[in-house]
């Protein structure tokens, strides 16, 4: 299996910090392409959303006016993954006037306090 | 030690693979090992062997070219990111039926797979970007 | 513990509030790129930067620094300069690089 010769049999904790919004730029999808690829590794991963990054997972993204292809339903498919930690900054959520009722995926709320100790227990961070 | 090193920004527009490129430099003359350099997003520009700067300027691509040489640096281009922009292997170009090629020397595409290898692989991951 | 690594300025962006927000007591903060500018002494984010230096260390890329035109005596008391060479080891200093783009 590519997977045992590739990681050598170790498992790493590896968060994805996402703070950037989408379609604006590229990074929330190509780091969405990261996550699904990395899926096939078996580490422990977790997801955080972050600042802009919270604005990814906004339920009712309809992106025909742009022309650009809306990748939102993706978030729901990572559960069939196996990549289910997906973590939302309280404080960006509440800057922003949104509540976990506007997500289109179940996640975990997180403090600063708890969002900051998940943070410091990681092994690899990925920012993009 | 061991690094993996990922720019998810281009050539001259930011400074990101500037700053990779001075930390990868420092930690090679340290003694530590590169275990790859990934790059990403528009961060697969660096490897285009068709820029041309001007003259009294610093050529960032050839400058990476000639530390992969120096040191057997392993430069990987994402081949999803990298199709989208327009860089391709020889390979790449044949099977997407394009006229021309354009990875600078040291360089070579392959997939994500590559990224998170690194990430396992390596003491570090150190990221740079915008 | 994270070294956190900020390469924005303070004055367009919030990487480096969040990342004052979400890093823990003894993790390391370095500034580097556009992120030097909140190294910088009478600025508004001086106070934060100071709050931060309680429990936290906070380091500055000095080439990135001179390369924007200011010197090591403009920059807040306790915040450490650093060259690339101490940002290899800072890496190795800390478990993990934690980037704030």
């Amino acid at each position: 299996m590519m997977d045992d010769e590739n990681s050598g049999g170790k498992i790493k904790k590896f968060l994805y910090l996402n703070r950037k919004a989408p379609y604006g730029s590229i990074y929330a999808l190509e780091s969405l392409e990261v996550v699904l690829i990395g899926a096939a590794f078996d580490q422990d991963v977790s997801l955080a959303f972050v600042d802009d990054g919270v604005y990814q997972l906004v339920k009712g993204q309809s992106t025909d006016g742009i022309g650009m292809k809306n990748f939102s339903p993706t978030y729901r498919a990572l559960e069939m993954y196996d990549v289910e930690k997906l973590y939302v900054d309280q404080a960006s959520l509440e800057a922003r006037g949104l509540t976990e009722a506007d997500l289109l995926v179940p996640v975990e709320v997180l403090d600063s306090a708890q969002m900051a100790a998940l943070m410091a227990e990681q092994e690899v961070v990925f920012s993009f | 030690m061991k690094f993996g090193i990922l720019i998810n920004e281009g050539p001259y527009t930011h400074q990101a693979s500037d700053s990779a490129y001075q930390f990868t430099k420092a930690a090679l003359e340290k003694g530590h090992e590169i275990f790859r350099v990934f790059f990403y997003h528009d961060g697969v520009n660096n490897g285009t062997r068709l820029t041309v700067p001007p003259q009294d300027d610093r050529n960032v691509v050839t400058r990476w070219s000639e530390l992969a040489k120096q040191y057997q640096l392993d430069l990987v281009l994402c081949v999803a990111a990298a199709q989208r922009r327009g860089l391709l292997d020889e390979n790449e170009a044949k099977r997407n039926g394009k006229d021309a090629h354009n990875i600078a020397e040291g360089f070579r595409i392959s997939g994500l797979g590559q990224l998170i290898e690194a990430g396992i692989q390596a003491d570090r991951l150190v990221v740079f970007g915008d | 513990m994270l070294l956190h690594t900020v390469n924005k300025s303070p004055f367009e962006r919030v990487a480096l509030q969040t990342c004052l927000r979400l890093s823990q007591a003894g993790c390391g903060i370095l500034l580097l790129e556009d992120g030097v500018y909140a190294a910088l002494q009478g600025t508004q984010t001086e106070a934060q930067i100071k709050d931060a230096l309680n429990d936290k260390k906070v380091y500055a890329l000095l080439p990135d620094l001179q390369a924007r035109g200011f010197t090591a005596d403009k920059v807040i008391a306790g915040v450490q300069l650093i060259d690339y060479n101490g940002f290899v080891d800072l890496v190795i200093e800390y478990q993990a690089t934690q980037a704030w783009l």
